[in-house]
């Protein structure tokens, strides 16, 4: 794992051109798929043909072959990186060839060909001008759609003029350009054999379809007589019909941008003459078109992933960036934190523990907050919080067993092999904050102190900067359980759900929900209920999560078949009963829950649209307030309920629109993620700081982002249920 | 709704490509005037007025070396589809090198005739699986210049073409 020293090195080193570039790319996906009228439509086709194609791979790989082979070409299935290696290095031994150039492709980068076949002698030189600013720099790629993100301008400039010493320094992005592509363009047309990835390669015709922008692969493959295209067994498809929605998607997806400027759809070998450029004598038709191709397919762990029931989904991935570009913390620290071996971004932990193993992917799978922004981005639909939760949960099980002494008796609940302590300590905040509440004001007084701090971060990695909650001594069961119902004939019944944090931290919220139902004639009951399981899921604790999701259905079922809906404040708690717990729990306890559980705006929401009125809530005319919306609430498409409730109320409501607070549950906690944490929070600071909104009084729906907004501002917010309650 | 060819035109704008156009019998005059020489360009299959258009009554070095290539400006080659959506042309890779024609110059100028602008992607791509299932074959989707964002800031023209110029060939005019 990335200590918080490297964090903050690149952080400050690549953190800026990081940051710009994914968020340019990000920003560009929302404003690109906002123009698809089909775009839902798009996403579920593309999912559904690398799902099937995935469950016919043997199949497909036969068919392509023998059409492959119909076509002249060659096609070979390499085992592992070694056997694809040993392939090419013989192809480019029997063409002879001197040079090889290279167009950009993640799987050569995974099997390091360019080391292979540097090691005999040859000269590979890639084309991409990222990838070719990274060979000059000898770096490795921090993004797997633009490698060289993280360098900027000045720094390419000046790697440039150092390097070549050019007659007139470099200096504008113009510049270095054409610079670029005048010595590239040489080394093209001098090339024997070219090497390109594959996107995407059709069963039925043999195409394969590359997307690029700068035309590198249409030269690579025009300029040389042999090419070699290398890519993983995953890449095939059934038909070129099956190309349409990637075709629409990847560019969107990727970069933002509605299309790239080139897709190119080969059957090699293609028709295009072989010419020597050198030659001023003989027309272009008349030279012949003698071309040799060569299909390397790679398995290299991919075909135990397909049989790998949870890692399977990764096999679907179209590597479009998505997950990376729209991840708070790969937006400040980038691949070469936030990646493996090759991949990076929220994806990478697949890919990395199904091509390299385990280890490689613990160094930075703890990256992932499971915030969830990713989910809607993917235009496959892979669920990548939950690859990097169940990878978390098995790393955890390859360690020895932690110190158990220091957390018996605190962990009740903890995972009989497993994680590490500060894993458990977070995953079982069940128990710390019942514990805490016990012994409020001791505990808040004692979690104060210096020596307490201390041995914390110490033991168990919090840093110390961090404010902890403050524990209130009555929780809300109790509050509510003193208390009679204010509702005498009630239009509706709810059970509202006791989360961790409301029932023993922010308890005003609770005690404000609850009277806000009421005002709109629900009658609200409190029970105790166990946690969600939202915290050692976090923690890649997936048996005691499953745990807790059976405790909580037991403790809700009754209240359900009662015919009580289930009115839910923590966002993350919600997104647990509608999204998670169908992975934790049976079909049928899953459906009951999911479908009887609200957020609790979007309760209110429903309560006014069906009559119920406004008047009885708290209103104002004209007040200016700023909202920030929870992650997993916006993944959910629930941020417009709030912000509809409280212009209903009388708000004029800004929005923020940064992808996370940078808190995300435990995460912003942990000594290693402070300044981490910061650094996104940042972000959103600077949006509650502007013009306009620098005055407004801040609402935020998570617990975690309050608290990471009470961090970052003086001003403190609230949850916005407390503006409505009478 | 909007014509096929109007959205076409409006997403070639939306790319910086400029489009031209003209009827079959001034296609000589609607060529002439696109280039920047020194030019080279291919012959088109596609017949205008009775014959194939040779490009001959043009600036354009039809079939030219490979070092007139390197050294030329323009290159002029046929595109096989418009698809009104994206602004994107379908070009195809010949014998002739329309490939390296439309690849290896600073301007590329298409001759796009307007019975083939396609109104989608979904309908260029169903075309193109047809094609391919019948003949096999390859093709370009080419959708606005040559472009990188790699040296820290768009620029045109990275290994390909900095300009793309189209002229459509307007039908029975
Ligand atoms: S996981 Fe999805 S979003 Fe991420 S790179 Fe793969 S396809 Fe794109």
């Amino acid at each position: 794992m990335a200590t918080a020293d490297e964090l903050r090195e690149l952080m400050r080193t690549e953190g800026a051109a990081v940051a710009e570039n994914t968020q340019g790319f990000n920003t560009g996906r929302y404003d690109s798929v906002a123009d698809l009228g089909d775009y839902e439509e798009l996403k579920q086709a593309a999912r559904s043909i690398k799902e099937d194609a995935i469950e016919e791979l043997p199949d497909l790989l036969d068919q392509l072959t023998e059409t492959v082979e119909a076509n002249r070409g060659t096609v070979y299935i390499a085992d592992d990186a070694a056997d694809a290696n040993d392939y090419i290095r013989d192809v480019v031994d029997e063409r002879a060839a001197d040079r090889v150039v290279k167009s950009k492709s993640m799987t050569s980068e995974e099997i390091e060909v360019n080391e292979a076949l540097e090691a005999d002698g040859v000269d590979v030189v890639e084309t991409d001008l990222g990838e070719w600013v990274l060979q000059v720099a000898d770096e490795a790629p921090s993004h797997i759609v633009a490698p060289a993100i993280h360098k900027s301008r000045e720094s390419i400039a000046e790697l440039f003029n150092e390097r070549f010493e050019p007659d007139e320094p470099l200096e504008t992005a113009e510049e270095l350009t054409r610079f670029a592509r005048k010595k590239l363009g040489e080394q093209i047309i001098d090339a024997e054999v070219g090497i390109t990835g594959a996107n995407f390669v059709t069963a039925d015709t043999g195409t394969m379809a590359l997307v690029t922008s700068e035309g590198n692969a249409r030269k690579t493959v025009a300029a040389t007589d042999t090419h070699v295209a290398v890519a993983g067994v995953e890449k095939v498809i059934p038909t070129v019909g099956d190309l349409h929605p990637f075709i629409e998607l990847i560019g969107r997806s990727g970069t933002g941008q509605d299309i790239t400027s080139y897709v190119s759809l080969l059957t090699p070998p293609v028709d295009t003459p072989v010419v020597d450029f050198t030659d001023d004598e003989t027309p272009l038709s008349e030279f012949d078109s003698d071309r040799d191709f060569h299909l390397v397919l790679i398995d290299n762990g991919r075909l135990e992933m397909r049989d790998d029931e949870q890692l399977r989904e990764t096999l679907y991935c179209i590597r479009c960036s998505a997950c990376s570009n729209s991840c708070a913390n790969f937006q400040s620290v980038g691949g070469h934190a936030f990646g493996g071996e090759t991949y990076s971004g929220g994806i990478a932990t697949g890919w990395e523990a199904g091509i390299e193993g385990l280890d490689v992917a613990e160094e930075f799978n703890d990256l992932c907050t499971g915030c969830t922004r990713c989910v809607n981005a993917c235009p496959v639909g892979i669920d990548i919080p939950w690859i990097n939760t169940v990878v978390r949960d098995r790393i955890n099980r390859d360690k020895d067993a932690p110190g158990e002494w220091l957390v018996d008796g605190l962990t009740p609940d903890e995972e009989d092999d497993g994680a590490p302590l500060q894993k458990r300590f977070f995953g079982n905040f069940e128990t710390v904050a019942k514990l805490g509440s016990a012994t409020a004001p001791v505990s808040n007084w004692l979690a104060d102190t210096t020596v307490a701090q201390q041995a914390m971060a110490l033991i168990l990695g919090i840093d110390p900067r961090r404010d902890l909650p403050t524990f209130e001594r009555e929780t809300l069961v109790d509050w509510a359980a003193a208390r009679d119902s204010q509702v005498t004939n009630p239009e509706r019944r709810a059970v509202l759900y006791p989360d961790l944090y409301t029932n023993h931290v922010q308890v005003e919220r609770g005690k404000a929900a609850v009277k806000v139902l009421e005002s709109l004639g629900v009658d609200v009951v409190v029970p105790p209920v166990p946690s969600s399981g939202r915290a050692p899921l976090s923690q890649g604790m997936v048996a005691t999560a499953t745990d807790h999701a059976e405790r909580v259905t037991e403790a809700l079922e009754p209240h359900i078949a009662d015919g009580r809906d289930v009115v839910v404040i923590e966002p993350s708690d919600h997104a647990m009963f509608t999204r998670e717990y169908e992975r934790l729990l049976d079909e049928s306890s899953f459906t009951d829950i999911a479908e009887n559980s609200y957020e609790v705006f979007e309760y209110v929401f429903g309560l006014l649209d069906n009559g119920g009125s406004v008047e009885s809530l708290s209103t104002v005319t004209g007040a200016e307030i700023a909202y920030h919306s929870h992650c997993q609430q916006r993944t959910l498409g629930l941020e417009a309920h709030t912000v509809a409730v409280l212009e209903e109320c009388g708000y004029d409501v800004v929005t923020s629109d940064v992808e996370c607070c940078g808190m995300a549950g435990s995460f912003g906690y942990k000594s290693d993620y402070y300044e981490l944490s910061m650094d996104v929070g940042d972000r959103l600071r600077t949006q509650l700081e502007d013009d306009g909104v620098q005055d407004r009084p801040v609402v935020a729906s998570g617990t975690s982002c309050l608290e990471q907004i009470d961090a970052l501002l003086e001003r403190q917010p609230r949850h916005p249920i407390e503006l409505l309650a009478t | 709704m909007k014509s096929k060819r109007a959205s076409f035109e409006d997403a070639l704008e939306a790319l910086g490509v400029t489009v031209s156009s003209t009827a079959e019998s001034d296609l000589e005059a609607a060529v002439t005037e696109a280039v920047t020489e020194p030019a080279v360009g291919i012959a088109l299959d596609k017949t205008a007025g009775d014959e194939a258009f040779s490009l001959t009554g043009t600036p354009v070095t039809v079939d030219p070396t490979p070092v007139a290539l390197r050294e030329a400006t323009t290159g002029v080659t046929g595109a096989e589809l418009g698809i009104g959506d994206y602004g994107s042309l379908v070009l195809s890779m010949t014998e002739e090198a329309s490939e390296l024609l439309s690849l290896f110059v600073e301007r590329h100028v298409a001759i796009l005739h307007e019975e083939d602008i396609q109104p989608d992607m979904d309908a260029a791509v169903a075309e193109l699986d047809e094609r391919f299932n019948e003949t096999g074959g390859s093709a370009i989707i080419a959708t606005g210049p040559s472009a990188t964002a790699d040296m820290g800031a768009l620029v045109k023209g990275a290994h390909g073409p900095k300009e793309v110029h189209v002229i459509i060939v307007e039908e029975g005019a």
